[in-house]
């Protein structure tokens, strides 16, 4: 068990490295770079930059350097903890992502929690009661949940809530609390922006997570062990529990794996047309204006968690599934 | 096949009816085939699509009412004309009221009333704008419009554009991009999932590496960034086709698993030791013995993976880096929809969306309908 968990971790460490050369290469790919996308601004508002200017910019963000050395550059700063500055605000970009990572990172970690605690009771009443009206209606919501992007999801709930009710749901946060200090009264003005952006972000993945719970157990159920178990006369909700359920279990539980970075993926997005105040709005801003290292620390942040994801979806597939901790002892 | 059916029918062979006999008879896909049209979902899914390519990437240029990008500047953000039969308490023939153009003195918004005065029959292979029929044939004959006035079944944008026409023509990018994605990643995932599957060693190590590492990385943020690289000034063709890699760059991960793993499965049977003792070559034992044996689950596969591109596609455009005017795709007509004042006075502007859910919903069944079709143990 803990030379498995050691090797998963070292796996770990070398796709993460893996992923910071590939976010290096990514922000390195758009042609040209900040100075000149910063002349060519400056050339439009009708300031000529000379050269002199110019090679500053250059010198001061190390632009003109190789390749492999302006990486092992930015690869250096990481480990120390500097991810450089944004060129955009002039800020060091821990400073700008610190808290909207914070908030990406909960509010991705709250849909998954809420995604599997609706999906697992619904598939499991949909999968017991199979072809009754209930099991119809949440198998069209599911389609429908699937069939709908989450962003126009989005959009359609901002509309209606504002023809309704006359409000506007986007951001996390009222406008008071927007640049207060924490406290329990902005935390509990957070809870009540949350329920939309979780409905959104989550109902792809519910819906997912809803079809594979009630196939699995669909298939448990018709297997000889149940039927042997009822004919030994147990109850049968505690024979469902007991056995069905939980063999239903762990191919969901495999699923954390890709659900998770499914659910950043929508986050993101979800994040750009609500305005929440997560990475997704700043990450777009920074690739339009090419501001490599804020959008560098971000791709690389959003991929890290990712990729984390994964391995504790592995590691904690290991707990649940008593046939892979054998299979890792021996 | 010979093994299950006996399983299956215990009864004598003399006593098999012409019915029973065709049965065992059909092949393997022309019992897919028999499978498939008993889903009915599946049916009517695969009907809509054929109906939606038809209209919009086949002969946009006839369906659509008018030029997509004519602007009517008198009649900016005009609301939907609804298609009537009942006029003045009669039946008539199909045909729209007409709209009166005014602005509010205060806000200075546009108003539109109906004008049950002037009505416009809509009629069939009427003349209109020019067009290319197929890219080929140049003629201004549209399958309905009307003779004058106008006619917005989907109202218009922001540029007095017809937002019907828009959409018709925007179907042809939206729909397709899907298409040439799944082709790429039909290409790359046979590449390198039969690689992975039918080499194994290390080959399929690198490449099972390759899978988990995308797979990990969330997919929006990864094609955000990919499609900002693409320079802006490059022309709406370039762009397309960058856009469709870029989709198909995570969407050849899923084909690849499927492949390994079932050339994983395959490559122990008998005959793939008969054909290899036999002296057949690799190329000729994946090609002509072991793809033939799961193309039906790459076809499933491939249905399904296309919805996923056409929201790619969508989500890209929708916030600016994927495809952009003067392209017409569903998500670059939803840019305008972006933010809540705009759609609460003009919800129409959000009609491209519906046709990207009921196109998604249509592919689902019907690779929903394929899977059960063919799957051989239903």
């Amino acid at each position: 068990m803990a030379s498995y968990i050691v090797r998963r971790l070292i796996y770990m460490v070398i796709l993460l490295l893996a992923l910071s050369v590939v976010t290096f290469a990514l922000i390195e790919l758009p042609p040209g770079d900040y100075a000149t996308t910063f002349v060519e601004t400056m050339r439009q508002r009708g300031v000529i930059l000379d050269q002199d200017a110019i090679d500053s910019l250059v010198e001061r963000f190390g632009l003109g350097q190789p390749l492999y050395q302006k990486y092992l550059r930015w690869f250096g700063d990481l480990l120390r903890g500097d991810m450089g500055d944004s060129f955009q605000y002039n800020v060091a970009v821990t400073r700008l992502i610190g808290e909207r990572l914070a908030l990406t990172v909960s509010l991705s970690l709250a849909t998954l929690f809420l995604a599997y605690g609706i999906a697992i009771p619904i598939g499991v009443y949909s999968a017991t009661r199979q072809y009754s009206i209930g099991d119809y209606t949440f198998t069209i919501l599911g389609f429908i949940g699937l069939a709908t992007p989450n962003f126009l999801l989005a959009l359609i709930l901002m509309f209606f809530t504002f023809k309704f009710f006359g409000w506007s749901v986007g951001g996390l946060f009222s406008p008071d609390f927007l640049l207060a200090p924490w406290s329990p009264a902005k935390f509990l003005d957070l809870v009540k922006h949350l329920p939309v952006p979780l409905i959104v972000i989550g109902t792809a993945g519910t819906a997912g997570l809803i079809r594979i719970m009630r196939g699995t157990l669909l298939d448990e159920l018709g297997k000889q062990y149940v039927v042997t178990a009822r004919v030994k006369g147990l109850h049968e909700s505690r024979l469902r529990i007991k056995y069905p359920i939980r063999m239903a279990i762990n191919p969901l539980v495999s699923t954390v794996g890709y659900i998770l970075p499914e659910i950043i993926s929508g986050e993101t997005l979800v994040a750009i047309v609500l305005s929440l105040p997560t990475v997704g709005p700043l990450l777009l801003t920074a690739l339009l204006n090419q501001d490599q290292f804020l959008a560098g620390s971000l791709i690389l942040m959003l991929g890290a968690l990712g990729i984390i994801g994964t391995m504790v979806s592995d590691m904690l597939l290991v707990v649940v599934d008593p046939r892979i901790r054998f299979e890792v002892r021996g | 096949m010979t093994e299950m059916n006996s399983a299956n029918v215990p009864t004598p062979i003399d006593t098999t009816s012409a019915e029973d006999e065709a049965y065992y008879l059909a092949s393997s896909w022309q019992l897919m085939r028999r499978k498939f049209l008993k889903h009915k979902l599946a049916i009517v899914g695969g009907l809509i699509l054929v109906i939606f390519y038809v209209v919009g990437p086949v002969l946009a240029g006839f369906f659509a009412t008018t030029d997509s990008f004519l602007r009517h500047r008198s009649f900016v953000f005009a609301p939907p004309q609804a298609i009537r039969v009942w006029h003045e308490g009669r039946p008539r023939l199909p045909f729209v009221y007409g709209l009166d153009p005014s602005r509010d003195p205060e806000t200075l918004r546009r108003l539109y009333a109906i004008n049950k005065t002037l009505v416009y029959p809509i009629q069939f292979f009427v003349r209109g704008t020019e067009y290319k029929l197929l890219g080929l044939f140049k003629t201004d004959r549209h399958f309905m419009g009307v003779a004058e006035g106008t006619m917005f079944l989907f109202g218009t944008d922001e540029l007095g554009r017809d937002m019907y026409s828009r959409t018709v023509r925007g179907a042809r990018v939206s729909l397709t991009i899907g298409l040439f994605g799944v082709t790429i990643s039909f290409v790359l995932g046979l590449l390198l999932g039969g690689i992975s599957g039918y080499f194994g060693g290390a080959p399929d190590m690198l490449i099972q590496r390759i899978i988990e590492f995308l797979i990990s990385i969330p997919s929006i943020p990864l094609w955000m960034t990919l499609a900002a690289a693409v320079p802006v000034a490059w022309p709406p063709l370039r762009t397309y086709f960058m856009i469709t890699v870029i989709l198909s760059i995570v969407g050849w991960t899923g084909l690849a698993r499927v492949v390994r793993g079932k050339l994983l499965q395959l490559r122990e049977e008998d005959y793939v030791m008969a054909a290899r003792v036999y002296g057949a070559s690799d190329g000729r034992i994946i090609g002509r013995h072991l793809l033939p044996g799961f193309m039906s689950y790459l076809v499933v596969h491939l249905t399904l993976a296309v919805p996923g591109m056409i929201l790619g596609e969508t989500a890209l455009s929708f916030i600016g880096v994927g495809l952009r005017a003067p392209v017409i795709s569903w998500g670059v007509q939803l840019q305008q929809a972006q933010n809540v004042r705009t759609i609460a006075l003009h919800p129409w502007l959000l009609l491209p969306a519906l046709f990207v859910v009921i196109t998604v919903l249509c592919y689902n069944f019907l690779g929903d309908g394929l899977r059960d079709a063919a799957d051989p143990f239903k």
